[in-house]
Parts: structure tokens; C-alpha cells; sequence
């Protein structure tokens, strides 16, 4: 393995952990105030299909960005509808709202374009281009740095960046704001922040505002990394990012290592489809598994204890 | 006042000399067909601490609720410094100077002490400049109140007591005048109540005003102005605690006159029933909770186990149940009994003679979803008499059974059918105590048997415990409750750190002396 195969390695792993990251702080400000959102899924299911449809009707990226952000962003306001308002079960929501999207995106789909379900492919003017200024060209012939810088720094689209900015900004907000201590005490203790005078109910719907954004984000990328929608192209990401979620204790610098290392996991299974150890060639469908087999080995607790927000999973109920 | 922040109220008219710090007007509210307030009108003046006293279920914590705004009263007025005011939820409450102490404590266990203070009262979007102005103010505070506290310990490091400091602090940096504590001494030592009574005192010169509310007579009688007693949501008395006695309280609470004394013989003690030797025992994570005790309780007597929660009492009872392992000899009528393996469990206790009341009775004692009569065979359930052939269980035997349990042990509503959850806390305690004490066994561990339950019940429970040992059955008693332990005990041990530091006989003791064996310090040094 050369030094170029392991940047450009390097290089898709940032690439697939961008979805991943997005959407891992999206659960993250939904968990932290105790909405467990296993709904991801259905969030990127949503902003994949309707940015791609509305790009590819629109011929704008940025419009499509928008539909994405708002169908995300719908389908996370239903969870706390059913979760906050109503005080639903989150766990059931969450799985009716996956399949509600999974099967909701085909139908529209096809009704909408007669594709089988699939959205036309984006033109590179509906796709959202990459980022290559001068600087890192030049340094290109520099030895080592040139290529890293290359392939690292440049050569992703704006929702990259904005993932990667993303998490200083998350931590920033959640432990140095007045919001951010009172998202992670609703999330912790409802009724320590009911009794304070604030409102449990806003705090909820405000953290999942965030994680509808962000997860619409995540979505629209994958749409235009694709070049339009295909039928279950979230390819169970949802699930991936809580997984790397929980590894990560619910923080979002430990959120970017954790899916760095599952986009890592996917690059490695992308590039090299068949190794041999000895006469026996480790098959292609298990590389491409191993960000699936990390997800049941974290799921399964054998990365250590992770303490998940007390109050996680509980609708509050005033008591006297 | 010396306390400042820069935090905003609602202004308010100046206030005339005389206006009362908090007065109600004819609250009423209901629950359905529970009527939980009934037309309850009071005067709590400037600078006293006024207590409220009721038992279980009388309403008490329905009107602080009103007060503080979670429910809205159907009916009524309130009025703070003469003002009329709406309070229509926390926030309005706070802005009217009303600071609450909860029972269980409203904390966020993996904040600090600063966190917790300044949550819903910060003064800007960032948190740094808050923290700042908190930790200025709560050092001000903790010197002027005795209500030091770490500014950066976390909450769950924090004893008890301590916590409750972070709650009181959190309403003095909110500017409340008025304090309203919900039973506030039921998780403390008598420590650290006497601690939290010298900081409402100093609260009380101050010119805040404090609103207690208790179940405990002492408490009332030691520390109150004026008393206000409730009864099935109607406020029957209001009197100056000094021109009242405990036994008239408890009469108005109850409706009746209240035996507050245990009435109970000598004991004769017969031979002994349960010897502990060497009793060691471990918790989940490896710390030995109970550091090689022994002791014995004998035929006809009670011995009463005193101590602070968490010093090894809870972890004895376990054991003693079945439901623990730990290491050591324990024999029961002279035969050695199991400690660890198949044999330990509590089916084995119960067929040794041993019956347990456990000091969690929502978690251990009962299945509160389940109801009574379920609840009322649970342990002995594959007794013959409750089958009706091989496969099913004789349902109607059982609910004819426990019918007339219900009779005899005065559970309301006595209902088989109804679900435990449904009963109150003195009524769920009698559905156990029936259930292990009519199964007619040696010997009776029961631990902290009055916890959450009202006069009129503790009275009744204490009853039974004495007639049980007059029967000539051994009884284990484990309670916080100081004045528990000294009215039932025929002795009293008191353990600390998972030893016992002492055995006392009842008439040659005091609280003082139990009170420093409790903290740990030995005999000679009390």
C-alpha cells in the first residue's frame, strides 16, 4: 500500500463519514434532550428523495438543499408530535416514521417521475461542486504534503465543510450556552427545568428542529453525491450513525472520531473487495459489511459503558 | 435583605405593614371525583415558618402544587404581600418570589452545583459571565446561611443533605422570599435536620418566609410559628404552635384521638431465633457493605437495627431475605441456613419461617401494577391451599382470602380488585404486612415498615409489630425513623460503615447517645 492509496483511502472516508457525521450530531441534539430518534433514517430517506426530485425539477442544488431541509425537517416535527406532544412512545414512532419514509419516497417517487421510484440523475449543475481553490493546486507537486492537501483539504463539496465545522460548533453550543445547558438538563432531568420556569416541551422541539436540519443536510448530500434518488439509498445510515453515536458517549468531538472511523471501515471495504489471507480470499461482502458488523459489536456494548441521557426515551409527565 | 441580583420581578404596590406574606383565598380543586382542595383559605405572615401538616393523601402536596403553579385551582384567589397574583406555571411563581424545595429533588446528577443553581435563571446566552455572578453570590449565601457547598462538585457526589442545600441555594439566587419545603427532613440524618433547621431559622430573621410541610409532629412542634393542619383536602385547623400539643395535632389530622406512644408490655424474651455470626456481605460492585456483624434475635422481642441509610441495614435485610449472597453463619431455630447458592433464595427463607417486608415496597414489596389480590400471594404462591388442582391457581379462594386480610388489616378502599398503585402508601404497606405476617412465621424481618405512611396507619402497623412479638414471634426491625426504633425496640443496635457500634437497651438510652453511634463514634467517646 502506497502512500497515494492510503490518502485517497483517507480521502473517501472523510467523504462516506459526511452523511455519518451530519446525521450521528443530528441524533446527538435529539438524545441529549431526551428524544431518542432511531427516525434518522427516515430523515435522510426524506431529504435525499425530495432534494433530488426538487433539483433535478428546479435545476438548482440550493433549491433542492432547501425541499431536503424541509421534508427532514417535517418528518422530525411528526416524531415530536407523536413523542413530545402527544407523549408517544419515541422507539415506536421512530420505526413507524422509517417506514413511512422507505415506503412513502417509492411511491412519490414513481408517481412523480414513473422511474420505479428513482429520481432522474442530477447534472453536474444540479450536484453540488467541489471545493478546488488555487492554493492546494499549487502545492500539488510539493512531495507528501501536495497530494494530502489535494485530496484532503480540497476536493469536497460546502456540506463537507460544514459537517466538519459542525462539531466545534455543536460542542460550543451545548456546553458553553444558556441553551445548551438546558438542552442537556431536559435531556437529563425534565423536571429540574420544568420547575426552573422553563419549558421542557420547547426545549424538545427545538433540539429536534436542529436534528432536522442537520439530517436534511446529510440527506441532500447523499443525493447529490449519487446523482439522484434510488429507492433505500440511505442504506440503513440511521442506524450507523446512532450506533457511532453511542460510541462516541453522546459528544460531538468523540461523534466526528467515531464516524470517521466507519466511513474508514466503508472506504476500506469500497477499495479492496477481495483480500487473501493465505489461499483464502476474505469475500467482497464482507468487507462491505464491516461498518455493519462495528455497528452490532458497539451495539452489543463491547466498547465500554455508554451512559446514555438519563431521561432518554421517557415523554415527560408533569408529576404532582 | 443583603441578597442581590440584578435578576427582574414584578414590581409590585408597596405593600401595607400588616399584608399577610402569602394568603389564599378559598382554593378549591378536583381530581375527577377527588375532591383534593376543598374551599382552603390561609394566612402565612412576613418572617414565620408556618407548617402545614396533614397525613398522606389529606392534599397538602396538591396545594403547594397550586402554589407553585402546576395545576390551576378550579376555585379561589392568592394573594402575595397583598397583591393578588395568577399563577399560572413555575415561571410565574418564581417571578412572585415563591422558591420550592421538592421531596424528591429537582437536580440534574451530572451537573454541578452552579450548573443546577443558574438553570432557568441565566443571565445571558452564555454561560460563562452567569456561572461567574453564581459562585460570587452562592460563597455570599453559604457564609450568611451555613449553606456551604462545593460550587463545582457534581450533584450525584453530593450526600443528601448536601443537595438539598443546592435546592434551597437555587431558590435564594431566584430572590425567593417565600420557602416552601416539602418534607424536607424524610432523607436525612437527624444531623443534618437539625443543620437545615438552624439555616431556616436563619432564613426566618432574615424575613423570608418558610412554609414546611411535614408529616412528623416533632418537627411542627420544634420549629414552626403556626400550624396549619389538613384533613381529606379541607384545611380543619390553623393554631400557634405554642398554644398546641402533638396529641392535639394528631387528633386533627386523624379525626380521632391517636395513640403516639407504642402501648406495649415488657418483653420475654424466649430462646433464640436467629443467631448471626461473622455476617459479611458484598454489594454488585465488589464493596463490602456489611463488615462481619454478629448478633442475635430471640423469641418475643424486637430488635430494632438504627442507623443513617446506607451504612449496611439495607444489604442485612437483603441477606437475611434471600436476596443477597454474603458469608458467615446465620441459623435459624439452631439450623444453619445457606448464604450463597440454590439453597439461598428468599423461597427457602419463607420455608425456614422467615418472613420479610421489604423497605422498598413499590420495588420489592409489591407489584404495583398488579392488583391486591395478586400482590397478596406473591412468594407464597405455590402454597397447596392457593391451588386449585395441578394446573390452576384457586383465584377465588385467594381474592375470599385476601378480603378478609383486607378486613382484618383495615386496608381502604377493601377492594381485592382494585391495583396496588391505586392504594395509598399506609394501605400498600398493610397489604404486605398481611401478606408475610398471616403466614404465621418465626420470624419477621421488616425494614422501615412507616416510610411514606400516614399517622393514622403508623399507629396501626405499630400495633401489629407488638402483637406479633407478644405472640412470640422474633422481629428484626430496620428503620431510620429514631423514634421508631426507640418506641418499638426491646434493644436497639445501631450500625455504621457496616458495623454494629453498639447495643443499647431503650429505657438506658437516649437520641443524643443513639444519635453519635449513628455518626460512627463509639461508646466511650459518646
Amino acid at each position: 500500500m502506497d502512500y497515494l492509496t492510503v490518502i485517497q483511502i483517507l480521502d473517501s472516508a472523510l467523504r462516506l463519514a459526511t452523511p455519518l457525521l451530519l446525521t450521528c450530531l443530528a441524533g446527538l441534539f435529539s438524545e441529549r434532550a431526551g428524544v431518542v430518534d432511531i427516525g434518522l433514517e427516515a430523515k435522510l430517506l426524506a431529504a435525499a428523495f425530495l432534494s433530488g426530485a426538487v433539483a433535478h425539477t428546479t435545476g438548482s442544488i440550493w433549491i433542492g438543499l432547501g425541499a431536503g431541509v424541509a421534508g427532514s425537517l417535517a418528518f422530525s416535527m411528526l416524531h415530536g408530535l407523536a413523542s413530545i406532544t402527544f407523549k408517544g412512545d419515541q422507539l415506536i414512532s421512530g420505526v413507524a416514521l422509517n417506514f413511512l419514509a422507505a415506503g412513502l419516497t417509492v411511491v412519490i417517487g414513481q408517481a412523480w417521475f414513473k422511474l420505479g421510484g428513482r429520481t432522474p440523475s442530477l447534472t453536474p449543475d444540479e450536484r453540488f461542486s467541489s471545493w478546488e481553490p488555487s492554493f492546494t493546486e499549487a502545492m500539488s507537486h510539493i512531495p507528501v504534503i501536495g497530494p494530502a492537501a489535494d485530496e484532503l483539504i480540497a476536493g469536497h463539496t460546502v456540506l463537507t465543510y460544514i459537517a466538519l465545522a459542525a462539531v466545534p460548533l455543536s460542542w460550543w453550543v451545548l456546553f458553553r450556552t444558556r441553551f445548551g445547558l438546558r438542552l442537556r438538563a431536559v435531556g437529563e432531568n425534565p423536571s429540574a427545568v420544568d420547575t426552573a420556569g422553563v419549558s421542557v416541551v420547547a426545549l424538545r422541539y427545538a433540539a429536534l428542529v436542529i436534528a432536522g436540519v442537520l439530517c436534511g443536510l446529510a440527506g441532500t448530500y447523499l443525493a447529490s453525491l449519487a446523482a439522484g434518488f434510488v429507492k433505500d439509498m440511505s442504506a440503513g445510515r440511521g442506524y450507523i450513525a446512532l450506533a457511532a453515536l453511542i460510541f462516541a458517549k453522546w459528544r460531538p468531538w468523540y461523534a466526528l472520531y467515531a464516524t470517521l472511523l466507519f466511513g474508514l471501515l466503508e472506504a476500506i471495504g469500497n477499495r479492496y473487495q477481495s483480500i487473501s489471507v493465505g489461499d483464502f480470499v476474505i469475500p467482497v461482502q464482507f468487507m462491505q459489511a464491516l461498518p455493519y458488523i462495528l455497528t452490532v459489536i458497539i451495539l452489543a456494548g463491547f466498547v465500554g459503558k455508554a451512559i446514555p441521557p438519563r431521561a432518554g426515551g421517557q415523554p415527560y409527565v408533569k408529576e404532582r | 435583605m443583603s441578597v442581590q441580583t440584578d435578576k427582574g420581578r414584578q414590581e409590585t404596590a408597596a405593600p401595607t405593614a400588616s399584608a399577610p406574606a402569602i394568603e389564599l383565598r378559598g382554593i378549591s380543586k378536583a381530581f375527577g371525583p377527588v375532591q383534593a382542595n376543598k374551599d382552603i383559605s390561609i394566612r402565612v405572615e412576613k418572617g414565620t415558618i408556618h407548617g402545614i401538616i396533614g397525613e398522606n393523601g389529606a392534599g397538602k402536596s396538591t396545594l403547594m402544587s397550586i402554589l407553585y403553579g402546576f395545576y390551576k385551582a378550579d376555585a379561589g384567589e392568592i394573594f402575595i404581600d397583598g397583591q393578588k397574583v395568577d399563577i399560572t406555571d413555575s415561571q410565574a411563581a418564581i417571578s412572585a418570589g415563591i422558591g420550592m424545595v421538592f421531596q424528591h429533588f429537582k437536580l440534574v446528577e451530572n451537573f454541578t452545583v452552579l450548573e443546577n443553581v443558574i438553570l432557568g435563571a441565566e443571565d445571558g446566552g452564555l454561560l460563562k459571565p452567569s456561572i461567574a455572578k453564581a459562585r460570587k453570590l452562592l460563597k455570599q449565601l453559604s457564609d450568611e446561611y451555613e449553606l456551604s457547598v462545593d460550587p463545582d462538585a457534581l450533584i450525584e457526589d453530593l450526600s443528601v443533605g448536601h443537595q438539598q442545600r443546592v435546592e434551597i441555594l437555587k431558590a435564594l439566587y431566584r430572590q425567593a422570599d417565600i420557602l416552601i419545603l416539602d418534607e424536607p427532613t424524610g432523607v436525612l440524618t437527624p444531623a443534618e435536620a437539625d443543620h437545615l433547621f438552624r439555616i431556616l431559622d436563619g432564613l426566618r430573621a432574615e424575613g423570608k418566609t418558610i412554609i414546611l410541610i411535614t408529616h412528623k409532629l416533632r418537627e411542627i412542634m420544634e420549629s414552626t410559628d403556626t400550624v396549619s393542619v389538613m384533613r381529606r383536602g379541607e384545611m380543619t385547623a390553623t393554631v400557634k404552635t405554642a398554644e398546641t400539643s402533638p396529641e392535639q395535632l394528631a387528633e386533627l389530622m386523624v379525626g380521632r384521638k391517636v395513640l403516639l406512644r407504642v402501648d406495649k408490655a415488657a418483653a420475654t424474651p424466649g430462646a433464640p431465633i436467629l443467631e448471626v455470626e461473622n455476617l459479611r456481605v458484598k454489594d454488585d460492585q465488589g464493596v463490602e457493605r456489611v463488615k462481619g456483624i454478629s448478633f442475635e434475635v430471640r423469641a418475643g422481642e424486637i430488635l430494632g437495627i438504627a442507623g443513617v441509610s446506607g451504612n449496611g441495614q439495607t444489604e442485612l435485610l437483603e441477606v437475611l431475605g434471600g436476596m443477597m449472597d454474603g458469608t458467615g453463619t446465620i441459623r435459624m431455630n439452631g439450623e444453619e441456613i445457606d448464604l450463597t447458592g440454590k439453597y439461598s433464595d428468599g423461597k427457602s427463607r419463607r420455608a425456614r419461617g422467615i418472613a420479610h417486608v421489604p423497605e422498598d415496597r413499590h420495588d420489592e414489596g409489591l407489584i404495583l401494577e398488579f392488583q391486591a389480590w395478586e400482590n397478596m400471594v406473591f412468594g407464597y404462591h405455590n402454597a397447596p391451599e392457593y391451588q386449585k388442582n395441578a394446573l390452576l391457581m384457586d383465584n377465588a379462594g385467594i381474592k375470599a382470602m385476601t378480603q378478609k386480610s383486607m378486613d382484618k388489616f383495615d386496608v381502604r378502599p377493601p377492594n381485592p380488585l382494585l391495583e396496588a398503585k391505586s392504594f395509598s402508601g399506609g394501605n400498600q404497606q398493610k397489604i404486605v404486612l398481611a401478606r408475610e405476617i398471616e403466614r404465621n412465621p418465626d420470624l419477621l424481618l421488616i425494614g422501615q415498615p412507616t416510610r411514606g405512611v400516614d399517622i393514622g396507619a403508623i399507629e396501626f402497623i405499630h400495633q401489629q409489630i407488638v402483637a406479633l412479638r407478644d405472640e412470640g414471634k422474633a422481629i428484626l426491625l430496620v428503620s431510620v425513623e429514631l423514634d421508631e426504633i426507640m418506641s418499638l425496640s426491646d434493644r436497639i443496635a445501631v450500625m455504621f460503615d457496616g458495623k454494629i457500634m453498639g447495643e443499647r437497651l431503650p429505657s438506658e438510652t437516649n437520641e443524643g447517645e443513639l444519635g453519635l453511634l449513628m455518626a460512627g463514634m463509639t461508646g466511650e467517646d459518646a
